[in-house]
């Protein structure tokens, strides 16, 4: 069973189509890389999957539970609230602006929703908390408050969020499109030690060599569809569409 | 120095009372404003625009106005008897209807400047709504709004003056008396000083809250 499923989604904004027909699959501990042009619908296609967005149409499947069906009327139906929660503590989000919560420190940013939301004791929090931030060694910024951190901290910290809630999968949107480029390498690196320990992950990025190297399987978007996909050196080294030809072009110089 | 001590005395029970007012306004109108700008921007039509309305008659009509009908209402709609002791509670209940749509505005100027990446982090996280709110959203409104609030403070403190309107005794009545016996401008200055002070007060106590909330960008 496929730890998310998604067939055809499609979605509009007023008079756009955003996303015509994308399906996907996303099994247990692989990394899935969405690469494509900025306005491809890439995003949009990671927050339907999070239920930030709604679709139109289109199924949506976490590990055999059903978050998204299509009706009678061709038009989605969304599983009801209890159930969507539920469904929503299989995954995680990681975003471009990090949204840490600026009045919480560092520590209690990570804690928190696993005591409010998951009921886990203080303690136990706490002490997960500091594994984690040791993890993305920032374990004596534990006290301090995001304003205090830069940018690639800041997105670390979120990452620590994230994990803090033991999602099933991870998905990353442009996780360092809001960094200073020599701060992209600390973020960079700490997604390949997640890829390492088999942690399921979706990332849309625009680093192409880094998608290249963490990727189990690469989707190249472009105008709402899916152009091209497979195997990352497939897709990225010798892409055969004329499309991702030209979007990965402009990448090697 | 004898009516100087009288004039002390007499501003002194009048400050009293201008500080009740103050207190009790801000205790029910606070609460209250959050409630109205819940309406005001609610997704239901009618919730909606009838906050709208409200507020809007509330801030388009003279608060002297406003204490004059929640006094005098009761006779002349209900033909009920109004007594002196209905002054104390009239004045509260007006002054508590004003403000509390001031504060609606100023809450609802404060919760839509809030990122809608709060809102999306929190809800990933899986907070319920009420969580959302009482956790990430309101701390950092408070934050805020906090100089418009004091602005707001500093003018209901002045604003109580206008209770003479119906003949309620608060610092300035008490000081309109004072001055009408005596032919003397006196009472006035004091009563000014008076007023002066308190919100010296008030300015210092949110300026150390503001302080305080500093922690944090």
């Amino acid at each position: 069973m496929s730890l998310l499923e998604m067939s055809h989604i499609k979605k509009r904004f007023d008079d756009l189509e955003v996303l015509t027909d994308i399906s996907l699959t996303v099994d247990e501990g692989n990394v899935l890389g969405i690469i494509g042009p900025s306005g491809s619908g890439k995003s949009t296609l990671l927050r339907c999957a999070v239920m930030l967005e709604k679709v139109d149409s289109g199924e949506i499947t976490y590990l055999g539970e059903k978050a998204v069906w299509d009706g009678q009327n061709g038009r989605a139906v969304y599983a009801p609230k209890k159930k969507l929660r539920e469904i929503s503590r299989n995954y995680g989000l990681v975003f471009q602006n990090f949204h840490l919560f600026p009045h919480y420190s560092v520590l209690k940013n990570v804690m928190d929703a696993p005591v409010h939301v998951l009921g886990q004791s203080k303690e136990e929090a706490a002490q997960s908390a500091m594994e984690l931030l040791k993890k993305m060694g920032l374990e004596e910024k534990a006290g301090a408050y995001p304003y205090q951190l830069s940018g690639g901290q800041q997105q670390r910290v979120s990452i620590a969020r994230a994990l803090a809630m033991n999602p099933k999968v991870l998905f990353f949107d442009e996780p360092t499109s809001a960094l200073d480029p020599e701060l992209t390498g600390e973020i960079l690196s700490v997604i390949r030690s997640l890829a390492a320990e088999k942690m399921t992950m979706v990332i849309v990025t625009h680093e192409m060599s880094f998608a290249r190297d963490v990727a189990d399987h690469i989707i190249f978007m472009d105008g709402g569809v899916i152009v091209e996909q497979g195997a990352p050196e497939q897709v990225i080294n010798s892409p055969k569409n004329q499309r991702t030809m030209d979007f990965l072009s402009r990448f090697q110089n | 120095m004898k009516s100087f001590s009288l004039l002390i005395s007499q501003l002194g029970a009048g400050m009293a009372a201008t500080v009740k007012i103050f207190f009790l306004t801000l205790v029910f109108s606070l609460p209250l404003g959050l409630l109205l700008s819940f309406g005001r921007m609610s997704k239901n039509f009618f919730v909606r625009n009838l906050s709208k309305l409200y507020i809007s008659i509330m801030r388009g009509t003279p608060l002297m106005l406003q204490l004059v009908v929640v006094y005098f209402g009761p006779y002349f709609l209900f033909n009920m008897q109004i007594s002196s002791a209905y002054r104390f509670p009239a004045v509260v209940i007006a002054f508590v209807l004003n403000y509390a749509a001031y504060f609606a505005e100023i809450y609802r100027s404060g919760i839509e400047s809030m990122p809608a990446g709060q809102y999306e982090a929190a809800k990933l996280l899986g907070y319920s709504r009420t969580q959302t709110f009482l956790k990430i959203i309101l701390p950092q409104v408070i934050k805020r709004i906090l100089p418009p609030v004091t602005n707001e403070a500093i003018t209901l403190v002045k604003d109580t003056s206008l209770s003479f309107a119906i003949s309620y005794v608060e610092m300035f009545t008490a000081a309109k008396a004072l001055a009408t016996s005596w032919t003397s401008m006196m009472p006035y200055l004091g009563a000014g000083v008076f007023y002066y002070i308190f919100n010296l007060l008030i300015a210092g106590i949110m300026g150390f809250a503001e302080k305080k909330l500093n922690y944090y960008r």
